[in-house]
């Protein structure tokens, strides 16, 4: 997915964070929008990228999620990750993205920087189906642990695939 | 009330009762007991929940139908009012909840989500509590009000004053008692196989009606 837009119509400065990243990883898509400064890294150097960022001062995990890009219009990539960031010494926030595809999505735990990544990975898992390498504890969190599919990709059909109604019937005579 | 006056018999000699003596069946007085004394178990898990709630408090007062003591120990109720919607993970905490239940049992599906999952037609919510335990009332709404819950008590009381003995033989048959005795673990639901599963197979013949 290009940004190139949302930078025209944002006249920011690029954070010194995001310089600081781009300096590690050699150079990087990012834009600024709203004020709130976003950046796209590699899968691969997520890990590094995000214990960088908490050197610098990211000390809050606000949320990590997912979408699903599939037959998405101009879409490179499946999956896309998003880290949302932020300083409590600062107020600075910073989003950080990264792009992960079929069949095998997979990408590095945060959870040995930030502790709340531990359910928000697990509920990423449930729905998406990314696999957290590195993860103490990779659980559904919200559906049934003998659940097999992962209900908010784009390819789950929305009413199921019988699950819902796959279960023993109590009649009259046998409750 | 089906407490009945006794029938002057021709011939018969004047039959002259005392004051504050009437004569019934036992069978119904039974049953007149039974179902001037419900205790609900509180199933709410939505907002059909607070009009539950609403009436069983002072305004609406189901005390006036005998029917206010609420528990919260399926052991001590015989009534399950199941208010809203159900998801997947929780039928069988529903089903296991209402095998704990002692007979006579009845069940009041309350609103749309529980007679039919009403607007969530998704993945994770169960379409009509009916498909997997017996249901006796179903109350229409979303939520109903609460004079519709109680119009549902009063119709369910009518209910059990026409069926039902003395003895409560027939709620004690041995197949009834069978299960629920051993209270023996429900299968893991949800393995997807669908070939040998009639649910699954009812459910895809179901979602191939066109969508608009």
């Amino acid at each position: 997915m290009t940004n190139a837009s949302d930078t025209s119509t944002d006249t920011l400065p690029i954070s010194p964070h995001v310089a600081a990243v781009e300096q590690a990883c050699g150079p990087l898509e990012h834009s600024v929008y709203r004020g709130q400064q976003r950046v796209v890294v590699p899968a691969e150097k997520l890990l590094e990228t995000l214990a960088l960022l908490k050197d610098r001062g990211f000390d809050l995990l606000v949320d990590v999620s997912c979408v699903d890009y599939l037959e998405y219009r101009g879409a490179a990539h499946r999956y896309g990750l998003i880290y949302l960031l932020a300083s409590t010494a600062t107020n600075e926030r910073l989003t950080v993205r990264a792009f992960v595809d079929d069949p095998e999505p997979t990408v590095a735990s945060v959870v040995p920087l930030w502790k709340a990544a531990n359910w928000l990975e697990r509920e990423v898992w449930d729905m998406f189906g990314i696999r957290f390498t590195g993860h103490p504890d990779l659980r559904r969190l919200v559906m049934p642990e003998a659940f097999t599919a992962h209900p908010l990709r784009k390819d789950y059909p929305l009413q199921g695939r019988g699950e819902r109604h796959n279960f023993p019937v109590i009649t009259r005579d046998h409750s | 009330m089906a407490l009945t006056q006794p029938v002057a018999q021709p011939g018969a000699p004047d039959l002259e009762l005392p004051e504050n003596v009437v004569v019934s069946r036992l069978d119904e007085l039974a049953n007149w007991c039974r179902k001037n004394s419900l205790w609900p178990m509180p199933f709410a898990t939505a907002c059909c929940g607070i009009e539950l709630m609403a009436t069983g408090a002072a305004k609406h007062d189901l005390a006036r139908f005998g029917a206010e003591v609420f528990r919260f120990s399926p052991r001590q109720c015989d009534l399950m009012i199941v208010a809203g919607r159900v998801v997947m993970k929780m039928l069988p905490v529903l089903q296991r909840i209402w095998q704990q239940m002692h007979e006579p049992k009845w069940c009041i599906s309350m609103g749309a989500c529980a007679s039919t999952g009403g607007v969530f037609d998704t993945y994770a919510v169960v379409q009509g509590i009916d498909r997997f335990i017996p249901v006796d009332m179903y109350v229409p709404g979303c939520p109903p009000r609460p004079e519709q819950l109680i119009q549902a008590i009063i119709d369910l009381q009518d209910k059990i004053q026409r069926e039902g003995t003395i003895t409560g033989r027939e709620f004690n048959t041995q197949q009834r008692q069978l299960r629920k005795r051993a209270l023996v673990e429900l299968p893991l639901p949800l393995s997807i196989d669908a070939a040998r599963n009639p649910n699954i197979q009812r459910e895809l013949a179901g979602a191939a009606r066109p969508q608009d």
